[in-house]
């Protein structure tokens, strides 16, 4: 059973990388783990024929939204964590982040749960509908430009505030000091 | 064959881990990359949804998610930086000069 | 059937070779044609016409030692040059090289001449050449030195700025063949117009190729868009600490890299496999010679043109090559509607 095995192989590498990513102190440790766990969803998505979504996760958050933050962590040389040497300093904090810790592990179990309860979720995941229409691109690309498109275009303007927001938020003003 | 509840756990656990990331650390750009953990962990189950629907919809919301996640790493790693330079600190418990 | 997967094997490991020795063809290449542009011999002691030079660089690098800085990063240090040269062989794999051939009868079923075909291929080829940047970066950062670093964030920035562009002028192509897949892309381009003139985008998309051409360029970090090197300013760039093995993959990564920029330029724009008067069956010859002409326009580039200046990079990437290849884009987009409607 190929398939199973690489199912196992890139959900474990997708949760392992992303609990290591929180678990660094050095920020651009936690950067180069994220996208390992990136490029292990990617491969989740080409198993659930989604090729086009997979290189797009690449292409765009791996290869667009990390060199993004690799550049802020190495513009501002980030100071690493208050560093204490101890492996399990962020369970042992104060209060607050402990009830926190506390917090997020009742979500787990709760999704868990409801997952668990939830009836009609047993059956393989490509039981219903063609592989072929799935996978296909121009069939992608039809949905989103007609169903999608009021979506499609105020993601635009989206983007287009995020980039005048970014360049109003981190440029400096020369008006200023 | 892989049934859909295993992805649907995969992404759960992945959310769970991006809000661990949240609660837990304290320094602005991990939990950015927490909050990506997350937006990916939910773009898991649309897509495991899709498949299983055999539509492409999930997968088109999949790259409304990547967009939103681009404008928000854009615009929230700019007021990082604006942060820094009024600080020199990356810790969001430095910035409490308005706090009651 | 054996004999068939025994082939691809063959295919797959010939172009392995083929890149592997690229790298040595390249530098012995670029150093004979640097010499000519400046009227020079060049290297003429080891071998016949100093033919023989590479393999003496090789062996120099590998005799020496392997230094790494105190405070570097120990693992990152070490991943670097191996992530940037893993990016560039991988690249390579979608990449089709010729047309399906049964070797000349020797196989019942056309076998066909490149690794993988994956639908999306061209996607493919753009995510994992963007992978390559991290190569860079990486070393640039856990080098621990204020030159490298500064390399590596030149390179990030470039990277994420050409790639746009880069992005924007592969787009008109897939808008006009209606395919991902490169080889699809290829086949589309065949026939004649007139009977002559080859039915390239080469002729369809002078601008687009054009745009392709200079981001292409700067994504593999070749002069005048060398910055993350530019030895002038910034001591050697990113690889200021490496030595020895670690350092040669560097370079071998990019040149491999230029090999890879010029067989996607070949197929998207220059008709692939496809050549006047040329038999399908020997189109890996006119394959292998676009591509050869492409990494020789790529070195004589490099020691015909003055290097930019950061500055200018900037302005150039964002204020001219990304808004031509947006209007290429769109002229492209209108033009097609028109006819097709």
């Amino acid at each position: 059973m190929p398939e199973t095995l690489q199912f196992y192989l890139f959900a474990a590498l997708a949760i392992g990388a992303s609990a290591l990513v929180i678990g660094q102190r050095n920020p651009m440790h936690s950067v180069l783990l994220l996208i390992a766990s990136f490029g292990a969803l990617a491969g989740l998505y080409v198993l659930l024929d989604a090729p086009f979504v997979a290189v797009a996760q690449i292409i765009i958050y791996a290869g667009a939204i990390m060199v993004l933050f690799l550049f802020v962590v190495m513009l501002l040389n980030a100071p690493q964590e208050d560093a204490h040497k101890d492996p399990f300093a962020l369970v042992r904090q104060s209060g607050l982040t402990r009830v926190g810790a506390v917090l997020a592990l009742l979500l787990l179990l709760q999704l868990s749960w409801a997952l668990l309860s939830v009836s009609g979720l047993a059956g393989p995941v490509d039981a219903g509908g063609d592989a072929a229409v799935v996978s296909s691109v121009p069939e992608l690309g039809r949905v989103l430009f007609t169903d999608y498109m009021f979506a499609f275009e105020a993601t635009s303007v989206l983007i287009l505030v995020a980039m005048v927001g970014a360049v109003v938020l981190a440029g400096r003003r020369e008006n200023e000091e | 064959m892989i049934p859909l509840s295993h992805y649907l756990i995969v992404s759960a656990v992945l959310f769970s881990i991006g809000t661990t990331g949240v609660f837990l650390r304290r320094n602005l750009i991990t939990v950015l990359l927490s909050i990506e953990i997350m937006l990916n962990a939910v773009n898991l189950s649309f897509i495991a949804f899709g498949r299983t629907h055999g539509t492409v919809d999930g997968q088109i919301i999949v790259f409304f998610v990547m967009t939103v996640a681009a404008a928000e790493a854009a615009v929230g790693l700019a007021i990082v930086i604006s942060l820094f330079r009024h600080r020199e600190s990356l810790n969001p418990d430095a910035f409490t000069a308005l706090r009651w | 059937m054996e004999l068939r997967l025994l082939v691809q094997l063959g295919i797959i490991g010939l172009a392995f070779f083929m890149l592997i020795n690229a790298s040595a063809v390249l530098v012995l290449a670029e150093r004979k044609i640097m010499a000519a542009i400046q009227q020079r011999y060049g290297p003429y002691l080891v071998g016949p016409h100093g033919m023989l030079q590479p393999l003496a660089d090789i062996l120099k690098l590998l005799m020496k030692e392997e230094l790494r800085p105190k405070e570097a990063d120990k693992w990152l240090f070490t991943l670097a040059p191996v992530i940037a040269v893993t990016a560039a062989f991988t690249a390579f794999a979608t990449v089709p090289f010729g047309a399906e051939t049964t070797f000349f009868g020797l196989l019942d079923e056309p076998v066909k001449l490149g690794i993988a075909d994956v639908n999306v291929g061209l996607l493919v080829v753009f995510a994992v050449t963007s992978m390559g940047v991290y190569g860079i970066v990486l070393a640039g950062w856990a080098s621990n030195s204020k030159y490298s670093l500064l390399g590596g964030l030149r390179s990030s920035a470039q990277m994420i700025s050409y790639e746009l562009s880069y992005a924007t002028a592969l787009a008109s192509v897939v808008l006009l063949s209606g395919s991902l897949s490169l080889r699809e892309i290829v086949n589309a381009q065949e026939g004649y117009w007139f009977g002559f003139i080859p039915q390239w985008y080469l002729f369809l998309q002078p601008l687009g190729f054009i745009i392709y051409g200079i981001a292409g360029v700067a994504e593999t970090n070749r002069a005048p868009f060398d910055f993350p090197e530019a030895e002038q300013e910034l001591v050697s760039g990113y690889n200021t600490e490496y030595s020895s093995v670690r350092f040669a993959l560097f370079p071998q990564a990019e040149y491999i890299n230029m090999v890879t920029m010029s067989a996607v330029a070949t197929n998207l724009y220059l008709g692939g496999w496809h050549f006047p008067f040329v038999p399908v069956e020997y189109g890996w010859i006119a394959f292998l010679a676009k591509v050869g002409f492409l990494l020789f326009a790529y070195i004589w580039i490099r020691w015909t043109v003055p290097r930019y200046r950061y500055d200018q990079l900037m302005q150039f990437g964002w204020k001219w090559l990304l808004p031509a290849a947006v209007i290429n884009l769109l002229i492209t987009a209108a033009v097609f509607l028109y006819f097709n409607a």
